[in-house]
């Protein structure tokens, strides 16, 4: 928060209640992008929303790192699908 | 209001033991959760329906209390003074599995009012066992929009929980898309960011134009004469009329583009896209004697009939 455009690691963290090194692993598997401020870890707040998915996945469901980044790339699918599907229907509603 | 079975929402027995419920929303949970079924207003709905029931289920006084008085909820007032003085705890939900709750990433997640009779508010809910909420909620909303309104870029204010938001929308937004108004969703907690709002745009074709993108398709219907001699047609488009010449000889079905006459193309100032028209050649009906004559004096003087 110390930037409008930037969380702090470490705030995010505490926030919500997991270990840093849970943060460390989901950039491991490139699933989040740290950048480093003057010695300190910060990400954007951009990918906010992303990551408090990722985290709820693993603390409410249980789901491991490599569940995790199947999931996330299965949902990632499903989101350009989705988009095709809107780009089909409307071109469909032509033929109407 | 309606009775609930939770049991049912569960998919188990009442006779289901403390390991069985768990097993049961565990299972339904991962089928059903928001994060895996983004979009999905009806899992989200289950979702919720499936914590309500784990809640009171997975909670033996709340499970008695379901299993005396459930049916008859409008009586359950009634239930045992020591029981009406049970305070809700305001355990995660999940309870002792240590499942908790969705924190921040949903809106919308307010128990049933059944739930809210039978165990009175869910006091605790929002506390979630200490877990901080760190960003606001993200909202979503649909818009319902005209096609000719969104010819040219609108300012509108829409009412979202409450408050007035002024909104841009920028000539050329498609059907089915979605902007983002970041900062606009629910207020963050401990100083974190708002949620942002999220506005599904439904556009209602208004007009006779069929749109593929930045690109607008319209049949003429062109009268047998002016395709056979030529001439000229006036076109409605969205931006005016246009006065066109239609050259001798027009086939049936051919196709006339009037290039920058489509749609504007979203965020792109000034650009817009093409008008393809396609000439359908109306024959004339209910032909007098004398146009018959003069038809079949057209097909004499045709050797080939062509």
């Amino acid at each position: 928060m110390e930037n409008e455009n930037l969380i702090s690691v470490v705030h995010f963290c505490d926030c919500h209640g997991i270990e840093f090194s849970f943060i460390h692993s989901l950039q491991d598997y490139g699933l989040v992008e740290i950048k480093q401020v003057d010695e300190q870890e910060y990400f954007e707040t951009e990918v906010l929303q992303n990551v408090e998915s990722l985290v709820r996945l693993h603390q409410e469901l249980g789901v491991n790192l490599e569940g995790i980044d199947v999931i996330s790339n299965l949902l990632q699918r499903i989101k350009l699908l989705q988009q095709q599907l809107t780009k089909m229907q409307n071109q469909l509603s032509f033929y109407d | 209001m309606d009775f609930i079975d939770y049991y049912k929402v569960l998919e188990i027995d009442k006779s289901a033991k403390e390991a069985d419920i768990k097993k049961a929303y565990r299972k339904l949970a991962r089928k059903y959760h928001p994060d895996l079924n983004p979009n999905d207003d009806s899992a989200k709905k289950r979702f919720q329906q499936i914590n309500e029931a784990n809640e009171v289920l997975s909670d033996p006084e709340k499970r008695a209390k379901y299993d005396k008085y459930g049916k008859d909820w409008q009586h359950a007032d009634e239930f045992e003074k020591a029981q009406q003085q049970y305070q809700y705890q305001g355990q995660p939900f999940g309870g002792s599995s240590g499942w908790q709750d969705t924190g921040g990433g949903y809106s919308d997640n307010d128990f049933s009012d059944f739930f809210e009779h039978m165990f009175g508010g869910a006091s605790g809910r929002g506390g979630s066992g200490g877990r901080v909420k760190f960003r606001g909620q993200d909202i979503n909303a649909e818009l319902q929009l005209k096609l000719s309104d969104v010819f040219t870029t609108q300012k509108q204010t829409v009412t979202v929980n409450g408050k007035n938001i002024r909104l841009t929308i920028p000539a050329g937004v498609e059907n089915g898309q979605t902007i983002k108004i970041a900062g606009y969703g629910g207020e963050g907690m401990n100083g974190g960011p708002k949620g942002d709002l999220y506005i599904t745009f439904n556009i209602i074709n208004d007009t006779d134009f069929k749109r593929d993108g930045s690109n607008l398709y319209k049949t003429i219907e062109l009268d047998l004469y002016t395709a056979i001699l030529g001439g000229e047609v006036i076109v409605d488009t969205l931006s005016g009329k246009v006065r066109l010449k239609v050259p001798e000889g027009t086939q049936n079905e051919s196709k006339v583009k009037l290039k920058g006459k489509g749609f504007p193309v979203y965020k792109m100032e000034g650009e817009f896209g093409d008008l393809y028209l396609t000439y359908k050649v109306k024959i004339p009906t209910h032909l007098s004697e004398r146009q018959k004559e003069l038809f079949k004096e057209l097909q004499n003087l045709s050797k080939d009939g062509k």
